[in-house]
């Protein structure tokens, strides 16, 4: 089996090869994402808004190369139609770059076939720490984990939070959260009074809030699946007197802007650290809003959106270096160290480990006085932060 | 003491959310003995025409709730005149085909109208503060929960026990034929069953919505929630989906405060638990 997937790479390979010349002046980047389904949206409508407004700004060509998008749809994490899906838009649709990618699991079952037929692949958000280094051609424009959970640990250690409860979803994100934050807190002089881990098809959050408020501590850290679990957690939050009793509340991806305007008032207050928020105040974002509105007026600028939009840059910037050949190795070495100034602010990507290396804000929910809605208001600036799950792995 | 405390307070005011978004499938599947997987697109539909009446008209709240069940029970008719009446003395397979499908363009329709992602169901402000009952407190939106699963019930019990309707119901779905020969006309006390189950589906929707947010996958991930009540419940019994309700939601909240990580095992095991003890659920009648 795994013999014969290989004569198909190299197949491939030499198909490509040959057929270049003839499809010069056009190059096609073929986009995986959950286009249907329960993310699509929060990540793939954003992903091909992303995309888009990058197009409607910068044009389709580069140079007198004509970039050309295909999506392919792929609603949840299934590694065997990712990898199908990948091969499909190598072999058949000659597609130059792959793009997307929500699951971490999808992101690895690419990866041998990436590396055999030296096909680029940004990754828009797969954000487990590890994904990147399984294959040479893989750039990441999203973010990981750790990089986001150690900038709220070393906040609350300089804000005068001294006892935390961590409380995350029971599945691999949550206990990669649980466990970034908590060494980052401890090494720091913090307590971690208690880590609960809830079933993530938990509906009812009360009575593990309720546990919490016996406890009593300055804090609580959560990460859970955006969506409806947040809404109801934070919802519980409020219901269950935490916030009156001023245990704050620190997170992370949890007020992205998908879902803020549902959160409704029971957000308000809430702090967390990202990489992106719609409300980042720079003309850079301002531009890009205004671009995405433009195309579609009841688009939400969310972090997804602002990953997309990023990694058709970089792919952009592979197709300029290569002059619109197929050149997968010299693509990515082209954009080591390509630095530029995105909506969410200054982002590099690594020259070592190709993965985004960026600000992270502190951020705080508040209704914005001239639109009337919720937005993520940065408040402190982490600046230039790694992958810290790659530097703890060394 | 306290702890003791906390757990039957959270454990009886989830069971009664268990409850009451549950109890329209105690009618249809319940009583009707119609395999309905469609009752979460009742319930969603609910919970979106009210958000929908909200937005659109600036009805407050309430109003919008009763509302969006008048439209639901409404839109049940015309589905079960054409579609639910084909199948009820059909198998269970087809029962199972024609509702899941309901289920899929139901899903397909309301992520069209209302985009994929989280609608909120704004409550009238009363109903979002907390309240402290001495040693704790509680969101006002449980005890309207806990008073509007204590009214249904007792309402329902009314209906099918006290009244005409009830008996016409109970004899068509055991004796049909009889029932027809008595002079009852069996389609119309199935039409307006139905519709009372969509009806109450819809309620259910609307006042479950704090726990169980709306959006298109709704009816299929809380599709499991809503058949274990029943089933642990016992076809056809109204006050079995009601001790199922509260006996699952006590063991759920309960393990969430001793032994968080398996508390989702925990209702699944006493769901088994009930089940091999009374195949037909804990009050069931034999169909």
């Amino acid at each position: 089996m795994f013999k014969l997937t290989r004569r198909v790479m190299l197949a491939t390979a030499a198909l490509m090869l040959s057929t270049s010349a003839w499809s010069a002046g056009v190059v096609k980047v073929g986009v995986i994402g959950p286009f249907s389904g329960p993310f699509a949206g929060a990540f793939g409508t954003p992903f091909r808004q992303g995309v888009e407004t990058y197009v409607a700004t910068h044009g389709d060509k580069v140079g007198d190369t004509k970039i050309e998008f295909i999506y392919r749809d792929l609603a949840g994490p299934d590694p065997q139609k990712a990898k199908s899906l990948a091969q499909d838009l190598v072999v058949k649709d000659k597609v130059q770059y792959l793009a997307g990618v929500v699951f971490t699991p999808n992101a690895m079952a690419m990866a041998p076939l990436v590396q055999s037929a030296k096909v680029p692949l940004v990754i828009f958000n797969a954000s487990t720490s590890v994904v990147v280094s399984k294959s040479d051609y893989f750039v990441r424009t999203s973010n990981t984990l750790p990089q986001v959970t150690v900038p709220v640990a070393k906040y609350a250690l300089e804000h005068n939070v001294k006892s935390v409860v961590t409380i995350v979803s029971d599945y691999g994100p949550g206990i990669d959260a649980e466990k970034a934050f908590a060494s980052t807190f401890e090494a720091g002089g913090g307590k971690v009074l208690e880590s609960i881990r809830m079933p993530l098809s938990t509906s009812d959050f009360g009575p593990f809030l309720q546990k919490i408020r016996a406890v009593k501590p300055d804090a609580l850290f959560t990460f859970l699946p955006f969506g409806p679990p947040t809404y109801a957690f934070v919802k519980a939050y409020n219901e269950n007197g935490l916030k009156n009793d001023g245990v704050r509340f620190l997170g992370t991806s949890e007020t992205q802007e998908s879902d803020l305007q549902a959160l409704g008032d029971s957000a308000i207050g809430l702090e967390t650290a990202y990489f992106y928020s719609g409300a980042h105040d720079s003309a850079e974002n301002k531009k890009f809003v205004a671009a995405l509105a433009k195309l579609d007026p009841a688009a939400v600028a969310n972090p997804a959106t602002v990953s997309a939009y990023d990694g058709t840059h970089v792919i952009y910037k592979m197709v300029e270096a290569t002059g619109g050949k197929a050149d997968g190795a010299k693509a990515v070495a082209a954009v080591k160290g390509l630095a530029w100034e995105s909506p969410r602010g200054p982002v590099k990507i690594d020259t070592e480990t190709r993965d985004i290396i960026q600000n992270v804000y502190m951020r705080k929910v508040e209704r914005d006085p001239a639109s009337g809605k919720l937005v993520n208001r940065e408040f402190k600036i982490y600046e230039a932060q790694p992958d810290y799950g790659r530097l703890a792995a060394k | 003491m306290q702890l003791i405390a906390s757990i039957l307070v959270d454990g009886i005011s989830y069971g009664m959310v268990l409850f009451i978004i549950s109890v329209g499938l105690s009618i249809t599947m319940g009583l009707m003995r119609v395999v309905n997987l469609a009752h979460g697109v009742f319930a969603m539909l609910g919970g979106y025409v009210a958000v929908a009446l909200a937005a659109w008209l600036g009805l407050r709240p309430e109003l919008a709730a009763a509302l969006a069940i008048a439209v639901v029970a409404a839109l049940a008719w015309p589905l079960e005149r054409w579609l639910f009446r084909k199948v009820y003395g059909r198998g269970e397979l087809q029962q199972v085909l024609l509702t899941i499908g309901i289920v899929f363009v139901g899903m397909a329709a309301v992520g069209t109208l209302f985009g994929n992602g989280l609608t909120a169901f704004t409550l009238p402000g009363y109903m979002r503060d907390t309240i402290d009952i001495g040693f704790r407190v509680l969101p006002k939106h449980r005890l309207a929960v806990l008073l509007a699963g204590g009214l249904v019930l007792l309402g329902l019990w009314a209906l099918f026990s006290r009244t005409g309707f009830g008996i016409s119901m109970r004899a068509s779905v055991d004796k049909a034929q009889a029932a027809e020969a008595l002079g009852i006309d069996t389609s119309r006390v199935y039409r307006y069953g139905f519709m009372l189950g969509a009806a109450l589906a819809a309620l259910g929707g609307i006042l479950g919505a704090e726990l169980l947010p709306l959006e298109p996958y709704y009816p299929l991930k809380y599709l499991v929630l809503f058949l274990a009540v029943v089933a642990v419940g016992g076809m056809g019994s109204i006050f079995g989906s009601f001790a199922a309700a509260l006996l699952l939601g006590l063991v759920e909240t309960a393990s969430k405060y001793l032994m968080p990580e398996i508390a989702s095992i925990m209702f699944y095991a006493t769901m088994l638990l009930a089940l091999s003890w009374k195949p037909q659920g804990l009050f069931g009648r034999r169909a």
